[in-house]
């Protein structure tokens, strides 16, 4: 077995190193759906309110972040805030910020789906009762809401969990960018490094999302019944 | 000030271009019963919702102990403390416990006490005989019980005046009878005073101290309880009562 190119895995600290690599990307992702969904929860909200003009903008947002491809906001944020803006986070910060935005915006859509899909007698008998807007939302609307959307969250948070893989395109030492050097340091001794490597990030993703896209299908299933 | 809970004053509402509501004036002394009958689309809900805030109208005033209500969403708020309304579709919030339904609006609205409210929310389910329900949930109840629970919901508030919209019109036949019981107990012993919409015409000849009998969103009597069933003053309400034949 001197040369079977699994062993590039366990070459000095190359398994520490993916792993951290690997814990990197799930706390970016981790931070920036704790952030997102907290703000994509408020603007979600907002868009189901009368006012027009706030309805307008927080459309534009959404659609903004849908069609700009996540690669080309995280170089926004990467080059732009620092020179324009002068805001000199590290790299991982900024890409939470990037990560942040996006699944708020995609987040946003998801509630306003959902609390638009709670029967309107639910929010007159709360209205009845003497509610105000907020208790309304707090009490009756969000937590029926919540239920609702639950599967296409857990999507979105997979969805998440894969673009992390683009991270290294701002220099971010995430499991994909210590693959590759890996690979690379490890050419000449191991030319099947790819193979293994690659192997590896494909089974530690698969493990990270595979248990997710199974709950949200069951959650889906149930939901139908 | 007299006595009257509830004055309506030349009310118009629309719908666009169409009037749904003319110039509907009366008024509800406190302890009384008013029903609203009339055929459907005659208005009666649209009235009965208009009443509470749930609907806007264009001119006319309402007046509330003596207060002309201002219509705006805060005035409403305050008032819908005061006026506890039940609805045709069994309303309660699914994702809440029946005892939790009940305590809501009063802790967090009304601010009270949550030991005190879930005493005095038991002694109201023991009246509707669901106390042994107060830790289900609503997919655990049938339509009647919901009902029933809804009724109780409305009245931890302490209300002054009740709607009553429809409230048996979604229920099979057998539930109906435990639901009008409670409203009629409701009228017979607290001294409630109530508007009720119904298409129950034994259970308004019973209750009604006053119909309004609506058509094409106009009131065309305002009679006694008794007289309207025994007496109708108009030729339309007869052929109504009629058509019912119960």
């Amino acid at each position: 077995m001197a040369h079977s190119g699994i062993n590039v895995l366990f070459e000095g600290t190359n398994f520490a190193r993916l792993m951290g690599g690997l814990w990197t990307a799930v706390w970016i992702a981790g931070l920036s759906l704790i952030f997102g969904l907290i703000l994509g929860t408020i603007l979600g909200m907002l868009r189901t309110l009368k006012n027009r003009v706030i309805r307008f903008i927080l459309l534009l947002y959404l659609e903004f972040f849908r069609i700009v491809p996540t690669v080309v906001l995280l170089f926004l944020v990467y080059y732009i805030l620092p020179r324009q803006f002068n805001v000199n986070w590290p790299a991982a910060w900024m890409a939470v910020l990037a990560f942040t935005l996006w699944v708020a915006a995609e987040f946003s859509d998801i509630v306003r789906g959902a609390l638009e899909s709670v029967p309107e007698h639910q929010r007159e008998s709360g209205l009845a009762l003497g509610l105000s807007q907020w208790q309304l939302f707090r009490y009756v609307l969000l937590p029926q809401a919540l239920q609702l959307e639950l599967p296409a969250t857990i999507n979105l948070a997979t969805r998440v969990i894969k673009t992390t893989s683009l991270l290294l395109m701002i220099s971010i030492m995430d499991i994909i960018n210590v693959g590759q050097q890996i690979i690379e340091a490890n050419n000449q001794n191991y030319p099947t490094g790819v193979f293994w490597v690659y192997g590896l990030i494909f089974i530690l993703y698969f493990i990270i999302d595979y248990p997710l896209a199974r709950w949200a299908k069951h959650l889906t299933a149930k939901q139908k019944d | 000030m007299t006595d009257e809970i509830l004055k309506v004053e030349h009310l118009n509402k629309f719908y666009g271009d169409w009037q749904a509501l003319h110039d509907i004036s009366f008024g509800i002394k406190k302890g009384e019963v008013v029903t609203l009958l009339g055929p459907s689309g005659s208005g009666k809900s649209t009235l009965i919702r208009t009443l509470n805030g749930l609907e806007e109208f264009k001119d006319g005033a309402i007046y509330f102990q003596g207060q002309k209500v201002t219509p705006d969403p805060k005035t409403w708020q305050a008032l819908r403390q005061k006026i506890g309304m039940v609805f045709q579709s069994y309303d309660l919030f699914p994702n809440l416990t029946v005892m939790d339904n009940i305590l809501l609006a009063p802790v967090k609205v009304q601010g009270r006490d949550k030991e005190d409210v879930r005493k005095d929310a038991l002694e109201l389910l023991d009246r509707v005989e669901l106390r042994d329900h107060a830790d289900s949930y609503p997919r655990q109840l049938s339509g009647g019980q919901k009902q029933r629970i809804a009724i109780v919901r409305a009245l931890a508030m302490h209300p002054e005046l009740m709607l009553f919209d429809e409230v048996t019109a979604s229920l099979d036949p057998e539930m109906v009878r435990g639901v009008l019981k409670i409203i009629k107990e409701l009228s017979d012993r607290d001294n409630m005073t109530m508007i009720i919409v119904t298409h129950e015409m034994n259970f308004a000849a019973k209750i009604a101290d006053k119909v309004l009998f609506l058509e094409n969103g106009k009131i065309l009597e305002e009679t006694p309880g008794k007289e309207f069933f025994d007496h109708p003053q108009t030729a339309r309400a007869a052929e109504f009562l009629n058509s019912m034949d119960f």
